[in-house]
């Protein structure tokens, strides 16, 4: 052990140091936080005016090529972000490995599939959009 | 890591409950409960989006569901929650970017200001989407 280990012989052993990933998860927070800042405003006002009318409105809504691309980019960002933000929450309440691995896996799985499954939705109504 | 058998007294992390409640404190508890509140509310956007794509048959049940009380709650809380999350956001980032608005007392009158933005922002959308 050289004189400048900061950790201490306990803190080796159990292993429990910095996994090196915390600044990159940092980073990526923010990033996609400050993409959100522009495309929630346009998210928040347009979706409460599309969810309030009939099949047909939310379609057009949805099929219009401006709207379909806000989409996208704003499910893309915002299951990104909820992705890293569970990620820290999981990691901060749960200390048994086993559950804690089980749903740092299954919150993965979650926001991809709900990523794929909400852009690929609009890509449909936007294809389909006369 | 509360192992048994541990003879040395360690010292303890102050308890939520020892804590006088304070703005900034409230803020930042509702930043992480609005963060998972979305994160469950975002199932709802994409059962929205995939019902859409289905089709008609597919989507009457879920606007069915949205145009109940319940689901008119949800939506509601939803707004909130998204203002909430986004007012307070925009302060982290303002932390962590330019690291502004430290101080104490600034601190707290901007935590009131997001909680009343969030909930005057929210009662004016669904105003405006409702009567206008």
């Amino acid at each position: 052990m050289s004189s400048h280990e900061l950790r201490t012989p306990l803190g080796r052993v159990r292993g429990l140091g910095s996994a090196k990933e915390g600044v990159t998860h940092h980073i990526r927070q923010r990033v996609s936080a400050i993409a959100l800042i522009f495309l929630v405003p346009w998210f928040v006002y347009s979706v409460s005016d599309a969810t309030g009318g009939a099949y047909e409105d939310a379609v057009s809504f949805i099929g219009h090529p401006i709207n379909a691309i806000l989409l996208i980019l704003t499910v893309g960002a915002a299951f990104y972000h909820m992705r890293l933000g569970m990620q820290v929450v999981i990691e901060d309440y749960i200390s048994k490995t086993g559950t804690r691995q089980a749903l740092l896996i299954l919150n993965s799985f979650v926001t991809i599939a709900l990523f794929a499954a909400s852009a690929l939705s609009v890509l449909k109504i936007w294809i389909d959009a006369p | 890591m509360a192992e048994a058998g541990r003879t040395d007294e360690r010292p303890m992390s102050p308890h939520i409950q020892v804590w006088k409640w304070h703005a900034t404190m409230a803020a930042s508890i509702m930043h992480r409960a609005t963060g998972v509140a979305l994160y469950v509310g975002m199932l709802m956007i994409s059962a929205w989006l995939v019902a859409a794509a289905m089709g008609p048959d597919a989507y009457a049940p879920v606007q069915a569901l949205m145009f109940s009380l319940i689901g008119q709650l949800i939506l509601f809380g939803f707004t909130l929650a998204i203002l909430y999350h986004f007012a307070n956001g925009i302060r982290h980032l303002i932390w962590d970017g330019p690291r502004a608005g430290f101080d104490p007392q600034f601190a707290s009158a901007v935590s009131v200001f997001n909680f009343a933005f969030a909930i005057l922002g929210a009662a004016a959308i669904w105003s405006a989407s409702h009567f206008l």
